[in-house]
């Protein structure tokens, strides 16, 4: 099976929709004769044709507000944002027109874009290269919102959102392009090579929004992670010997809540990681959602770690970054209690 | 009206590469080169012999119209000065700018080199353009507030700021001023009237003219200046600012440096292919310059012009410095991937610190000896204070700066929630 890692990954699932959809146009910030600053779409354009694959205007709320325009007209415009930094000049576009048109109108126009945004730390990409913005998104009526964490996930669920009749906003954990991340910035990097998730069929493939990824069945806690924070969470269980479910949560909005209530039951600990800022991030709805279906179940009190809530810094890089250590802290806190 | 500097590409050829089963009327702007090809621009046409007009700076922003098609140029490739435009400033000064651009110069080299160690984690030269920077800055005055994107490194050299403070804050060390919390290049320098650099392109535009409006508000004399390339006029808060700008007379200047690339897109992705970015001014009704950014006397005299019209009155004027991006757009790019490695070689506009000199030495104000002086000492400076700066952090060693600092400034008082998050993260660090 072909290696591959996630910027790979993410272009193959252009290039097997672009061949098979004429109506398949990709479009951003330098995306097209260059292939975009991760490289995510280089070859596109000299496979697809110039009209297919190209340049905008440094203009968010204009890349997403053509987007919006062309899907309404019959095609399926994979849009991508440079950075999810920069996304906020089209959160209106975003927010308040794709997520809409279709209830505004009663079904009669609809919306089917797909947004690529990478987000997240890891890089020294400071205040502007570093955020995870999921949870103004999810907040959005109308809006999917998905993250994966792999290559293997990636390319089937980026085939799924570009089929998806609805807005969908894919968030691809820069940290984990080039391959898994366990927290430890001083480590030697590991790549995607060798990596059973780093095996991406050839051609078309869907894993379908909306279901988690479950990772281990152990019944001593369950891990509720997203993005980069799957293998923080992975390493971090295996070196305190937990038997941890965790769940690999891919789609934030719909949400796979059957799974993680199944799980939760079994365990009756809960801990919920995520890199954006805590206060009113994705976590909060975790945590809501959790107790209203389990708490009777619940041993512990459920646990959160997160990003501070500060701007993510530049040198203070890893201070910031919600790492093993504090992860670990809140594993053995939940454990406890 | 179609100006004649403009880059023009070749829509038949655009065309040809969309036949097959590729067909679509859709249009799509290229540059004229790509890796591979011989760039020639033969036919944009340097004007030699003339410049348009100077009008009085307080005049009707109609009859600067052609100031957006046109190219306000004042020293000719031989060293002559010629045209209405050329300033009455003192060799003084003009040897002030050469020093200027030749140490800015200086410090991108060095400092590109040291990211190239992992000495930082990022930066981003000015290498080519550096005449708009310094020429802009010297007929300003000190006070007048700046607004500047990444490129204009040049301003603070200009005023005076501590070179090692700027090189402390890419080195995110413990003689950062900003604590490490901003990735290199996007200072701050209050006290240079420099103001804080966003890493969000196009957002300060529109609060530049917020800043000059409370200033014509207070009755103050001061003005602001703002920035941006010529990529990010595309976003929308570039609008904003020329719409705000015109309708209240704000005294600014709002600057589009046409630097001719943004990373990978040529500059017709920005503005398509049929106007200049002087002339977004005219149909907001502002005065409109376009100006050689490679002769920095031609830079120097647009902005005497631009701050007298704001500082008397007459509101806002749009500059675009034509000129090019010589080097990368940062240390993460490769340009040679997108355009021809020669291409900025063949650039017809020349080089600004070359220009300069070749003027001053014309006029017996320099001569071969001085200029390669002032390149060695230019070199030693940087050296040195360079020296001294990474004796303080950099980010291949220790940065030196305390992690608990990111949670200060957050808000003017600390929060309780943030005193709870310090002490859990003091906690994870016994
Ligand atoms: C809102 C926003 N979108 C995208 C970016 C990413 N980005 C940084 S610099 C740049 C190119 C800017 O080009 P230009 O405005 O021409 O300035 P230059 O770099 O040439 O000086 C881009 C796309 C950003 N920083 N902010």
């Amino acid at each position: 099976m072909p290696q591959m890692n996630m910027i790979e990954a993410i272009r193959d699932a252009l290039d097997v929709k672009m061949s098979q959809d004429s109506d398949v146009l990709v479009f951003g910030e330098d995306v097209g004769y260059f292939g975009g600053v991760f490289r995510a779409t280089a070859g596109l354009q000299e496979t697809h044709g110039l009209h297919r694959c190209f340049d905008t205007p440094i203009s968010e709320g204009g890349i997403v507000g053509i987007a919006i325009g062309m899907a309404a007209n019959g095609l399926r415009p994979v849009a991508e944002i440079q950075f999810a930094d920069y996304i906020y000049p089209a959160y209106d576009q975003i927010a308040s027109e794709a997520a809409r048109l279709r209830y505004r109108s009663n079904g009669d126009f609809t919306a089917p874009i797909t947004i690529r945004t990478p987000v997240g730390g890891g890089i020294y990409g400071g205040t502007t290269h570093s955020q995870s913005p999921e949870a103004l998104f999810t907040h959005i009526a109308g809006l999917k919102t998905i993250i994966p964490s792999n290559p293997y996930d990636a390319k089937g669920m980026l085939i799924d959102a570009i089929e998806d009749n609805d807005p969908v906003l894919f968030l691809e954990p820069k940290r984990l392009y080039n391959g898994p991340f366990y927290g430890d910035p001083h480590a030697p990097a590991k790549t995607w090579r060798g990596h059973e998730l780093g095996e991406v069929p050839s051609g078309h493939y869907t894993v379908p929004i909306g279901e988690a990824r479950k990772i281990s069945k152990g019944g001593d806690v369950t891990i509720l992670a997203y993005g980069t924070m799957v293998w923080v969470a992975q390493k971090v269980a295996e070196d305190m010997g937990l038997e941890a479910d965790i769940l690999d949560l891919r789609s934030l909005l719909p949400l796979d809540i059957e799974a993680i209530e199944k799980s939760v039951k079994k365990t009756g600990r809960c801990v919920i990681l995520h890199e954006a800022t805590r206060t009113s991030g994705f976590g909060a709805e975790l945590a809501a959602q959790v107790q209203e279906r389990c708490f009777y179940a619940l041993e512990a009190p459920i646990q959160r770690v997160t990003g501070w809530d500060t701007p993510y810094p530049h040198a203070q890089e890893w201070a910031y970054f919600p790492g093993p250590k504090r992860v670990g802290n809140a594993l053995r806190s939940v454990m406890e209690g | 009206m179609v100006s004649e500097f403009r880059i023009r590409t070749e829509t038949e050829s655009n065309m040809a590469k969309q036949s097959g089963s590729n067909k679509s009327r859709l249009y799509v702007p290229e540059p004229p080169f790509r890796p591979g090809d011989t760039p020639d621009y033969s036919h944009i046409s340097v004007p030699a012999a003339h410049s348009p007009v100077r009008p009085d700076p307080l005049c009707d922003a109609d009859e600067t119209r052609d100031h957006a098609t046109s190219l306000i140029r004042v020293m000719r490739f031989n060293g002559e000065t010629q045209g209405d435009w050329v300033p009455g400033i003192s060799p003084e000064i003009k040897r002030t700018a050469l020093r200027d651009i030749a140490l800015t110069r200086a410090m991108d080299e060095r400092m590109f080199t040291m990211q190239r160690q992992g000495k930082m984690s990022f930066y981003m030269k000015s290498t080519g353009e550096e005449a708009v920077s310094v020429g802009h800055s010297l007929a300003l005055q000190d006070t007048d507030m700046i607004f500047p994107t990444y490129r204009q490194q040049g301003i603070l050299i200009n005023r005076g700021a501590s070179m090692k403070e700027m090189m402390c804050q890419c080195l995110s060390n413990s003689g950062d001023p900003l604590d490490g919390k901003s990735i290199p290049v996007l200072y701050s320098f209050k006290k240079h009237g420099f103001f804080s650099i966003s890493g969000n392109l196009g957002t300060q535009l529109i609060q530049g003219v917020g800043w000059a409006m409370a200033s014509a508000y207070k009755n103050s004399d001061e003005i602001a200046s703002v920035f941006t390339g010529e990529g990010a006029t595309a976003e929308g808060d570039f609008h904003y600012a020329l719409n705000f700008a015109s309708t209240y007379r704000a005294p600014c200047i709002i600057n589009v440096v046409n630097n001719q690339w943004a990373i990978s897109s040529f500059q017709g992705i920005a503005a398509g292919e049929g106007e200049t970015f002087a002339a977004r001014g005219t149909g907001y009704g502002l005065a409109t310059l376009r100006v050689d950014g490679n002769d920095v006397l031609a830079v120097y005299a647009a902005t005497e012009w631009a701050a007298e019209r704001a500082r008397r009155g007459g509101g806002a004027t749009l500059i675009e410095h034509f000129t090019y991006r010589k080097s990368g757009h940062s240390t993460s790019d490769d340009p040679s991937k997108y355009r021809p490695e020669s291409e900025p070689d063949v650039w017809p506009f020349g080089d600004p610190l070359e220009r300069l000199k070749t003027h001053l030495i014309l006029i017996g104000e320099w001569d071969e000896e001085r200029h390669v002086e002032l390149l060695e000492s230019c070199k030693k400076q940087v050296r040195e204070t360079y020296k001294s700066a990474e004796a303080m952090g950099n980010l291949s060693g220790e940065t030196r700066v305390n992690d608990f600092t990111m949670f200060e400034q957050v808000y003017e008082h600390a929060l309780p929630h943030l005193d709870e998050q310090k002490r859990m993260f003091a906690q994870e660090r016994d």
